[in-house]
């Protein structure tokens, strides 16, 4: 990927969360990049620390108790931690936009869809009321929903929970972000109409020319959309590469254990595999490699040594030593 | 069945139900409907209202068409529905109705006249009041709910303490050590401007980090000073400040609202405290709204319901203590009348002119039901949680 293509890129991002007495390192050094028109899945288990990664990107992260304790998140080559409030409001909505989890309560439930649309261009561009009305009839239009026109005047709890979440992509939308952020955007949809969100997302991403950040536990939704893919476990990144590159051939004994315990048509009928163990507590993580408690490859320098990212090129990279010497060595 | 809109978008209209379109308010409404004593509550509620501004047409200017004050001492405690005695009067004391709706009093003016020009000084009482009340309450309770996890720090403490010596000097003609106090505070506010960029880095030097101390937070700032305001004895409270002040309709409104916003202060604070964690208010920041408009257009509707309920029962009691205020003589001075000056006139006469006592009293006693009945239907209706399942 050449420099000038990075639209977002995110650099050793460490985000705590204090209280009285502990540190949780949510999110404990996350590197990406996100280039334009590409779409970057962040895969992980849940308390993994993707949506505050989100989150920091956004500058929604709650401070205090979080804290951005280090890293830089560059967006157009502009550093938005060093942003104040004022210019994280140009930025957000206008430039980078969120799409979240739950479609039933992200939105406000005393205002018209129509009210809540205009708003997200109000707020951003100075044009003349009738145009804003032309424009949010366009973008319910553009999303799929059926008679726009009168769905404006409707209540977000006259809508089913995949017309609310197309709602809320139509508001993502509403000044033509380059960036959308989409924290889970299915996970609260059913299987039906999560197929459909997919679908909407995709080919809205090919006609407008955006990236979209892809946060998600589902391994099914990955393997559809992601360009590329980063499987974070414990607030980081254990590996990273292409979609073939995680699905065909993955290194990480993490991203192995994931992939084999999804189902598929060979393992019909058996017991599905399942990692033993849980996702360790973020203030209380393991030395080392995070992952050694849980992994079946692990030796004794897994708990010595915070394992360094190995490559195995074309921007293919897993963090576990381990499986690098040994596919080399032997 | 495919239903991608994108290619039969003309077929899919036709599937789609026609559910009859109802808003919020007409669901109220049906809602509302049902509880017969809350309709009652409404309509005393309007007519209260028509029967206080067309009093106000009837009984105000230079001419009136019914004179509340118009002394007719021949004719004093006269009972109501009496017709006045027409030899003894000059012909502009003649009542305009040919009747005295509901008699006179001591001094033989007309009580359906004083009550009607009482009836415009309630009212106002008791909206000015309780508006006043619901400003203050709605926005430290919003500050206190959005922003109350913050805190005060040690340079605001300081450049406040500055400005308000600066502004007690100012007022006791001390011009110059104003001046000097009110410059102290606008360097400090200078100097935390500069220091701020600093604050944030890692490596600060010490003096910074106690300038940025923080001290108590902002929620525990205002909710403390609303117990405080909770435990002085409202009424007696008014009555003190009252009797310092000039007696006049303004300072009796401004007087009980400024001690009766600390129920609309909880409410404000415990639903933004709950609305705040809504996905909603993310969704909202992650479209660039400010605060300003995320406390106030997002948050404030969602929060408006029991602030709603609680102002009709504040107007009531606001009327109540007016009422009270104007018994003991500290209300609105004596020759405006009002339906509490009207009662304590009458106490004199209790046994020989008992309408003096009945009228302003039962007068006040509908009004108070009826928008308590109003707010409690209200309530039932605005919190699901409350309405009966028939």
């Amino acid at each position: 990927m050449t420099e000038n293509s990075i639209l977002l890129s995110v650099q050793d991002l460490k985000v705590y969360f204090r209280s009285e007495d502990e540190v949780a390192r949510a999110v404990d050094g996350v590197s990406f990049d996100v280039g334009r028109e590409e779409t970057v899945c962040l895969v992980g288990e849940s308390g993994c620390g993707k949506t505050v990664t989100a989150l920091s990107i956004m500058g929604l992260v709650p401070i205090p108790p979080g804290e951005i304790a280090d890293g830089r998140v560059l967006f157009r080559d502009k550093s938005l931690l060093d942003f104040n409030d004022n210019e994280m409001q140009q930025i957000r909505g206008n430039q980078i936009a969120m799409v979240f989890q739950e479609p039933l309560t992200s939105l406000n439930p005393v205002f018209t869809i129509g009210d809540q649309i205009g708003e997200a261009i109000r707020t951003h561009e100075d044009i003349p009321e009738n145009e804003v009305t032309r424009r949010s009839e366009q973008l319910l239009k553009d999303v799929g929903i059926a008679s726009p026109a009168e769905r404006l005047s409707d209540y977000p709890h006259q809508l089913s929970g995949g017309q609310r979440q197309r709602v809320m992509i139509a508001m993502a939308l509403a000044c033509s972000p380059d960036l959308i952020i989409a924290d889970e955007p299915t996970t609260a949809l059913d299987v039906t109409v999560q197929a459909q969100i997919l679908r909407l997302l995709d080919s809205i991403q090919k006609t407008r020319a955006m990236s979209v950040l892809y946060i998600t536990h589902d391994l099914g939704v990955v393997s559809k959309v992601a360009d590329r893919v980063c499987v974070m476990y414990a607030g980081i990144i254990v590996e990273h590469g292409t979609r073939q590159d995680i699905f065909k051939n993955p290194k990480h004994p993490y991203t192995q254990a994931l992939l084999a315990s999804l189902p598929n048509r060979e393992k019909r009928g058996q017991r599905l595999y399942s990692i033993p163990g849980t996702v360790p507590n973020p203030a209380y993580k393991p030395s080392g490699c995070p992952f050694h408690p849980r992994c079946q490859n692990a030796i004794q320098t897994c708990r010595e040594q915070y394992p360094g990212m190995c490559d195995y090129g074309n921007a293919h990279n897993a963090r576990c030593p381990v499986v690098f010497d040994g596919g080399r060595g032997n | 069945m495919d239903v991608n809109p994108h290619t039969n978008s003309q077929d899919y209209r036709l599937d789609e139900p026609l559910a009859p379109k109802r808003t919020r308010f007409e669901e109220f409404w049906r809602l509302f409907k049902q509880n017969r004593l809350a309709i009652t509550g409404m309509v005393f509620f309007i007519l209260f209202f028509v029967v206080a501004i067309i009093g106000l047409a009837l009984t105000s200017g230079n001419d009136p068409f019914l004179d509340p004050a118009l002394v007719r001492l021949q004719e004093k405690l006269r009972p109501p529905l009496a017709r006045p005695n027409f030899e003894m009067l000059q012909p502009n004391e003649v009542p305009t109705l040919g009747v005295y709706v509901f008699g006179t009093d001591d001094l033989g003016r007309d009580v359906f006249a004083r009550m009607l020009q009482g009836s415009w000084v309630s009212l106002t009482v008791g909206f000015v009041a309780v508006g006043i009340a619901i400003i203050i309450g709605i926005f430290l309770g919003g500050i206190a709910g959005y922003y109350g996890q913050r805190h005060i720090r040690i340079n605001q403490l300081i450049a406040a303490g500055f400005l308000a010596a600066g502004a007690v000097l100012l007022i006791t003609d001390l011009i110059w050590a104003s001046a000097g106090f009110l410059l102290g505070g606008l360097t400090c506010i200078l100097l935390s401007f500069l220091t701020k960029k600093s604050a944030r880095s890692k490596i600060r030097p010490a003096w910074t980090r106690f300038w940025f101390f923080n001290t108590i937070s902002i929620d525990t700032l205002v909710m403390r000073f609303v117990d405080i305001m909770l435990c002085f004895p409202s009424f007696i409270a008014i009555l003190t400040v009252v009797a310092l002040l000039p007696a006049s309709i303004y300072n009796i409104m401004i007087v009980i609202g400024l001690t009766s916003w600390m129920g609309t202060t909880r409410f404000v604070r415990a639903e933004f405290l709950s609305l705040r964690e809504q996905d909603f208010v993310a969704s909202a920041r992650a479209l660039g709204l400010n605060n300003f408009r995320i406390i106030f257009r997002h948050m404030m509707p969602n929060a408006v319901a029991p602030v709603l309920v609680s102002a009709t029962i504040g107007i009531a009691s606001a009327i109540l203590t007016e009422a009270g205020l104007s018994f003991l003589g500290f209300g609105v001075p004596p020759p405006h009348a009002t339906w509490g000056n009207i009662l304590s006139g009458g106490k004199g006469f209790i046994f020989d002119a008992p309408w003096l006592t009945f009228v302003p009293g039962i007068a006040i006693l509908i009004v108070v039901l009826s928008f308590n009945l109003f707010g409690e239907g209200l309530r039932d209706v605005l919190n699901p949680k409350l309405r009966e399942r028939g």
